[in-house]
């Protein structure tokens, strides 16, 4: 990469300009302010850093697929072609033309609705879990115990209360999400410094308002980490809930493509939930980033 | 003048009488303070000092109503001393700043507390920011700052509370050399300011001799109040003079005196 990235700068900056480039390169150096390279190196490392790997495994995925001269797999294009025709038809004209949009909007709005419905159960509890000792011990151990059984053991179960359906899947998904959530809340509050107590206490704060001036916001970065935490795996276990019995959602389109062996419909429905997670993490890590700009240690 | 600043007859501010603090530690009593008694008076400056272990920093936190005494009574104009209290300003060593809040919002805790309105919030923060010389930083966050800006927060915010008694738990301990004489310059102009009653705790002789009117001398096991000296030197005090290396001498002879004691004794 780091040889990579000298060689791209040159011709980037020879089209905008006359045609003797290699000749005037020196001058072009003296000419130009001297943050202008500066902010073209941290241009490239900001935009062409990140794509320089997945463009690599594209080719190494060609490349694998045109020397074994597989039927199963098929080569990144192939898979291109799909997803366009899933996203706006005109190709295919099959089942799953154009419909990506309905898939999509399903699984994300189970996606946000269990996580959602999951952050609003588990930030108080994991608040008072924190806070009240009395009922930490109560409750702390049934979470210890719950906490390792694999989420996905919970799909039979989930099947039978719910019924086969979407509602399994976003229990999955609630089930999934709390755990992560409430575990680092309860940390975020345990280990507030109880100097930061003493320091409101003899300013004036009292009861209540200190644990909306105080406790929350000194754990509001474990929160935050719980959150992100909860929602990479809310989007791990929608596409598991969606295989097992429902008909529109981006799980359900992947057993669909294993079903009718549509392998490049099954890389498609991948690629948009990559990329889907990617993107929603990016927003929390954004929200996290923004609220939590007082603590250095804390931006992502 | 220190006397014109603390006439011998003002009022008693704190009062601690009988005072022994004990813990328990894994069953094992541990006398923190043993029969200590100490009393302040207001709009004095008094400098606790002692090594580590003597209590020093116990016998403020009583003061500072963190920790209830175990026997006897530790009281503020009469009454006795319950829990902490905005009348009574802690400075931790540690600053104890609210990262989450910039440097205005944690001087304006107090007064928000309090439910002033904005407008007053404002007023105030913005004349103690002046006053620690932090205004340019209002809208900085504690992780930002040095240890010394870190320290003028700490202090502003418990000004801008109107407290009438500080309490200073070793503030400049964490400073370098230069930062500490600068802060305590700048705590003395304010005591001088003010009508403050400072109560600092200290374990450097030098910067007891030049901040106290009376520096109590604490020793270890139990902790206890040693001796009490009235410092007669008149303000501002130049830590080169023959007078002061006098002064400092004589409080490190008691200190040392203690420590040969009990270095004997162990």
């Amino acid at each position: 990469m780091s040889t990579l990235l000298p060689s791209a700068k040159p011709p980037t900056v020879s089209s905008t300009s006359t045609a003797s480039v290699r000749q005037a390169a020196p001058a072009l150096a003296v000419s130009f302010p001297a943050p202008q390279p500066g902010a073209w190196k941290r241009g490239l490392m900001t935009w062409v850093a990140p794509v320089v790997l997945p463009v690599l495994l594209l080719v190494v995925w060609d490349l694998a697929v045109r020397k074994t001269g597989t039927m199963l797999v098929p080569a990144p294009k192939e898979v291109g072609v799909t997803l366009w025709d899933f996203a706006f038809g005109g190709i295919h004209d099959d089942a799953f033309s154009g419909m990506l949009t309905t898939h999509w909007w399903m699984s994300i709005s189970r996606v946000y609705g269990a996580f959602a419905l999951a952050a609003l159960v588990a930030i108080p509890l994991g608040l008072v879990i924190g806070k009240n000792a009395t009922v930490r011990r109560f409750v702390d151990p049934t979470i210890e115990i719950f906490r390792p059984i694999p989420v996905t053991a919970w799909l039979p179960l989930s099947m039978i209360f719910f019924g086969v359906g979407p509602n399994a899947a976003i229990f999955i998904v609630f089930l999934g999400a709390f755990f992560p959530v409430v575990l680092n809340t309860t940390f975020g509050v345990k280990s507030v410094d109880p100097r930061l107590f003493e320091a409101a206490a003899m300013l004036g704060c009292k009861g209540g308002s200190m644990f909306r001036q105080v406790v929350l916001p000194a754990a509001m970065p474990s929160i935050f980490n719980g959150l992100r935490l909860g929602h990479g795996i809310s989007w791990f276990l929608i596409v598991v809930g969606e295989m097992t019995g429902v008909q529109e959602g981006l799980g359900a389109i992947i057993m669909d493509g294993r079903m009718l062996s549509r392998t490049d419909l099954v890389i498609a429905g991948m690629v948009v939930i990559g990329i889907s997670g990617y993107v929603s993490d990016r927003l929390i890590v954004a929200l996290n980033n923004r609220l939590l700009k007082w603590s250095p240690q804390h931006n992502v | 003048m220190s006397d014109a600043n603390t006439p011998r007859r003002a009022v008693s501010i704190l009062k601690v009488a009988g005072a022994s603090k004990v813990y328990d530690l894994n069953g094992q009593p541990i006398h923190a303070l043993k029969d200590v008694n100490l009393d302040v008076r207001k709009g004095e400056f008094v400098c606790l000092i002692g090594a580590s272990g003597c209590g020093k920093s116990t016998l403020l936190r009583i003061l500072g109503g963190f920790e209830p005494v175990s026997t006897g009574r530790a009281d503020m104009y009469g009454r006795p001393i319950t829990g902490p209290d905005s009348e009574r300003g802690m400075v931790f060593q540690d600053y104890g700043l609210f990262p989450w809040l910039t440097v205005r919002q944690n001087i304006a805790f107090g007064p928000k507390q309090r439910g002033l309105p904005e407008a007053k919030l404002k007023e105030i923060a913005d004349h103690y920011l002046n006053m620690v010389g932090l205004t340019k930083f209002a809208g900085h966050f504690p992780g930002q700052l040095s240890g010394g800006m870190k320290q003028r927060v700490a202090i502003a915010r418990v000004l801008a509370n109107d407290c009438e008694v500080l309490l200073m738990d070793e503030p400049f301990g964490a400073l370098d050399a230069l930062t500490r004489e600068v802060l305590q310059q700048e705590l003395l102009d304010i005591w001088q300011n003010t009508k403050l009653t400072i109560i600092f705790v200290t374990h450097a002789v030098e910067e007891a001799v030049l901040l106290a009117d009376r520096v109590v001398v604490m020793s270890a096991g139990p902790g206890r109040i040693e001796r009490e000296f009235h410092v007669p030197l008149a303000r501002p005090r130049a830590i080169t003079s023959p007078e002061f290396n006098q002064v400092r001498q004589e409080v490190t002879d008691m200190l040392s005196s203690h420590l040969t004691h009990i270095a004997r004794a162990a």
